[in-house]
Parts: C-alpha cells; sequence; structure tokens
C-alpha cells in the first residue's frame, strides 16, 4: 500500500471538524478519485496527506512508515508530489526553467543534472519551447502543464492532483487528460469534472460528511 | 490601467547594438560611472559626462521619446531646486529678477546638480534599465549581494503582475456594481476594504506559496540557475569605458589644475 489513512479527524479552529475519522488507501497504479460538496474537505485531505497540516486524530502511513513530525513529512513529500488547485501558488520562479529545477536543486541534484532534468521533464511534457518563459506570461493551459512538469522532477511515485482542470478550456483539458493517462503514477484526483474522473479513475471514493465513502465509478464516457 | 511593470520596457535583451554586453559588467559600470559623475565639479567635465550617457543611451538601443519622457519627469523632480539654487546661494551677483539677486555661484551649482543627475540617470537607464528584472536578479545574485536581497527581487517581480490582477479584479466587481469613486465616506471605506482585502489575500497566498515550495523539498536555501562568462566584447566594453572614465578624470584634474 503507498498510502493508508485511517481515523483521520481535522478541523479548523472555530469551526466544526472538517474530516472525521475518514479513511482511505491508495494502491500501486491506482486513480482514485474524490469528489465532494465544496468545502468538504478535499484539499484538506490533499494537504494532511504531505503534512502540510496535521490531524487532531488518526494516522497516515506512507510507503508503509506511519508519519508523524516534519522529518517523516518531509520524506513523503519527495514521494508524493501535490499540485495544487492555483497554479500560481505553485509557480513562483521567474522563469518555467527555474521554476522546474526548483525541487530537483533543492533534492541535492547539481546545476548541470537539474537542468538535464528540466530538459527531460520539459521533453516528456512537449513543453521545450516554454522553457525560457516568464512564468506569469503562460496562458492558463501553459501555466497547469508546467505546474505538473515541476513536480514530474521530483520523480514521486504518487501524485495528488487537486481541480487539475479548473479554468482549462476543452482543448487544454483534453491534453491534461492524455498526459496524465500516460503517466505510470499512482494518483488521488479531486475534481468536480464527471467526464475527467471518467477517464482517469479507476477507484472513487466521496467526501461526505467529514468521512470517505466508496461511490460507484463513473460511467466511462469518450472525453 | 495599463501593466505598472513593464519588463524591460525601454529596449530589450538581445536588441542589438551593446545588449549582448555582460549584465553584471553594467551594473559595476553604472555604479562606478555615478560615482565618479558625482565627484565632478567642472562644468565641461560634467557636460563630457552627460555625452557618455547620451552615447550609451543610443549604444543600448535607449527608444528617444519614452527616454525623454522618463528624464523629464525625473528633472520635475528637482526643478524648483534648480529654480530656487541660484537665487538661495549667495556670492557675485549676475542678474536681478523681480527683487531677487542670482549668484554666479548658484547658477554654478545649479547647473552641476542638473547635469549630474541627468547623466547618472541616462546611464542607469541605458546599462542597467535594458537588463530583464529576472537577469538583473541573477546578476546581482552573481555579484555576491545577499541572497535575501535579490529573492525578494526575484519575488517581486514574479508576483507583481498577480496582484495587480487581483486589485483589476476588485476594481472591476466594484466597478460591475456601479461604484464611482467620489469624495465621500462611502468612498473612502470602499477603497479601505480593497486594500484590505488584498493585503489578506496577499498573506493568505503567501502562506499557499510557502507550502507549495515546502512540497518541493524546500529547505530555506534558493538557488538562481544563471551563470555568466564575460565574452571578448565584454573585454572591449571594459576597455572603450575604462578610458572614457579616464579621461572625464583628466579633464576635471587638468581644469582644477588650471
Amino acid at each position: 500500500m503507498l498510502l493508508e489513512l485511517s481515523g483521520v479527524t481535522f478541523g479548523y479552529t472555530d469551526r466544526p471538524p472538517i474530516l472525521c475519522g475518514a479513511d482511505l488507501t491508495l494502491a500501486a497504479g491506482e486513480r482514485l478519485c474524490v469528489t465532494g460538496a465544496n468545502g468538504s474537505g478535499k484539499s484538506t485531505l490533499l494537504r494532511l496527506i504531505v503534512g502540510l497540516i496535521r490531524p487532531t486524530a488518526g494516522t497516515i502511513t506512507a510507503f508503509g512508515h506511519p508519519c508523524l513530525g516534519e522529518a517523516d513529512f518531509a520524506k513523503v513529500r519527495r514521494r508524493v508530489g501535490l499540485v495544487f488547485q492555483d497554479p500560481d501558488d505553485q509557480l513562483f520562479c521567474p522563469t518555467v526553467a527555474e521554476d522546474v529545477a526548483f525541487g530537483p536543486l533543492n533534492l541535492g541534484q547539481t546545476r548541470d543534472k537539474a537542468m538535464a532534468t528540466v530538459a527531460r521533464v520539459l521533453a516528456q511534457l512537449d513543453l521545450r519551447h516554454l522553457q525560457d518563459r516568464v512564468t506569469y506570461q503562460l496562458s492558463g493551459g501553459e501555466r497547469r502543464l508546467v505546474t505538473l512538469a515541476t513536480v514530474l522532477a521530483m520523480n514521486p511515485e504518487v501524485l495528488l492532483l487537486d481541480e487539475p482542470t479548473n479554468a482549462l478550456d476543452a482543448d487544454n483539458q483534453a491534453r491534461l487528460t492524455d498526459v496524465l493517462q500516460a503517466l505510470p503514477h499512482a494518483m488521488v484526483i479531486v475534481s468536480h469534472d464527471a467526464a475527467f474522473r471518467a477517464a482517469l479513475g479507476n477507484r472513487a471514493l466521496v467526501l461526505q460528511n467529514g468521512q470517505l465513502s466508496p461511490v460507484a465509478q463513473d460511467p466511462v464516457k469518450t472525453v | 490601467m495599463s501593466s505598472v511593470f513593464p519588463v524591460s520596457a525601454l529596449g530589450r535583451e538581445g536588441a542589438g547594438g551593446l545588449s549582448a554586453t555582460d549584465p553584471r559588467l553594467r551594473i559595476v559600470t553604472a555604479a562606478i560611472f555615478a560615482v565618479i559623475c558625482v565627484s565632478l565639479t567642472s562644468l565641461i567635465a560634467l557636460l563630457l559626462a552627460l555625452a557618455g550617457a547620451v552615447a550609451l543611451a543610443a549604444g543600448f538601443n535607449l527608444p528617444a521619446g519614452p527616454t525623454a519622457r522618463r528624464m523629464a519627469a525625473m528633472d520635475g523632480f528637482i526643478l524648483f531646486l534648480l529654480i530656487s539654487l541660484p537665487f538661495t546661494v549667495p556670492g557675485a551677483p549676475l542678474f536681478t529678477l523681480w527683487g531677487l539677486t542670482a549668484s554666479l555661484e548658484g547658477l554654478t551649482l545649479a547647473m552641476q546638480i542638473a547635469l549630474k543627475s541627468n547623466a547618472v540617470i541616462l546611464s542607469v537607464m541605458a546599462l542597467v534599465g535594458t537588463v530583464s528584472p529576472v537577469t538583473l536578479g541573477s546578476a546581482l545574485h552573481a555579484l555576491h549581494v545577499p541572497g535575501a536581497l535579490v529573492h525578494l527581487l526575484l519575488f517581486t517581480t514574479r508576483y507583481i503582475g498577480v496582484l495587480q490582477d487581483e486589485y483589476a479584479r476588485l476594481r472591476l466587481a466594484m466597478r460591475a456594481r456601479a461604484f464611482r469613486p467620489a469624495n465621500t465616506l462611502h468612498t473612502y471605506r470602499s477603497f479601505g476594504y480593497l486594500v484590505g482585502m488584498m493585503l489578506i489575500r496577499a498573506l493568505d497566498r503567501s502562506d499557499r506559496i510557502m507550502e507549495a515550495m515546502k512540497c518541493r523539498g524546500f529547505d530555506g536555501r534558493l538557488h538562481v540557475m544563471a551563470r555568466f562568462r564575460l565574452a571578448y566584447a565584454d573585454w572591449i566594453f571594459v576597455g572603450v569605458i575604462g578610458l572614457g572614465l579616464l579621461a572625464l578624470i583628466g579633464v576635471e584634474w587638468w581644469l582644477r589644475a588650471a
């Protein structure tokens, strides 16, 4: 099992708990879709998995090791890549190349090695032409794919995607779907978009009243 | 509202001329030129310095119109000083206007200040203003400017556009609900809310950026990618600029001695 959450409870101060006793497992090769109403705690769930926030109760186990403190989660973040909902939060470097190189440099790669990683990942996503572009001048679709590249450059085993199709037009959405379908990674996909979930997911959970329960996978439609 | 952040609005990198000159060299040259300009006193040497700055502006392909407008904006700041100096500095009387006597010393001082400031500003616009903010940050890093300052510059470059968009969106939302600024308490309160909302959003965003950075293994150290190497043309640039600066100092020294 890659990820295992059991009985996870979390609440923001002054509000009723948003998750109470949520369970989730993710095995290799699974593309797990999570749905739920606005504010039901889907983004919170993803932030909990990589330890940006800590549960008040319950356990999080990643790659067979229980995660308790920052040191454990720092290791998890090297193997679990979170793609944020808003690309502007994630792309903070002036140029695309620097942003994609940020993770590899943090992992201790030399500059030359990091540049090679940048070239490899951008080529994989067919984004070589964006390498020297300024991040805030990218279009919405380009931004989304570049955020994916920044995460893939870390060579993660699991991808967590938070509303990846947000604000994408049909063409870009189809392109993103193709890109993700070609990836071997296990994924947790939070999305409101039924067609997108149907095209990618192979298991589905719904988040309701702070708990995750299985639902039938959306019928597969052609996107 | 157009972009408050023109990406090297004056001139473009790789636009021919001297534009390929190493940015580190340009920053250092601008600094040395400014120090020398400020120490000059002879009007002839200062005129030569201004001519040098104009030559640099031409070499770095500064467009004449926008450059002149920017210079005029800067001169506007010191205009009052320049006008009042001849009448306030005591010395040999030169002419009288409305009962006020202008002195030769005052006029000389005003001319010195005008020449110095214009020469320095023009040279900085030519040498540094044509470097894109990203390259400027990397060049400052290469010159061993503290990392915190460089990254402050780079983060500003990155997020000023996002903040501007946010401001534009909020402002548009206000206008969509028939908000028209007037000298009323309602206007001031609404603008207060606008600024407050932007601060809160900026704070929230900075939290999310920090989280995104942590997700990619950020440990407090930031890496700058660019590396620079001096090319053959850069050494010619150093030679020519060096000779020019020596000539300026020589003229100043010769005129003082005379």
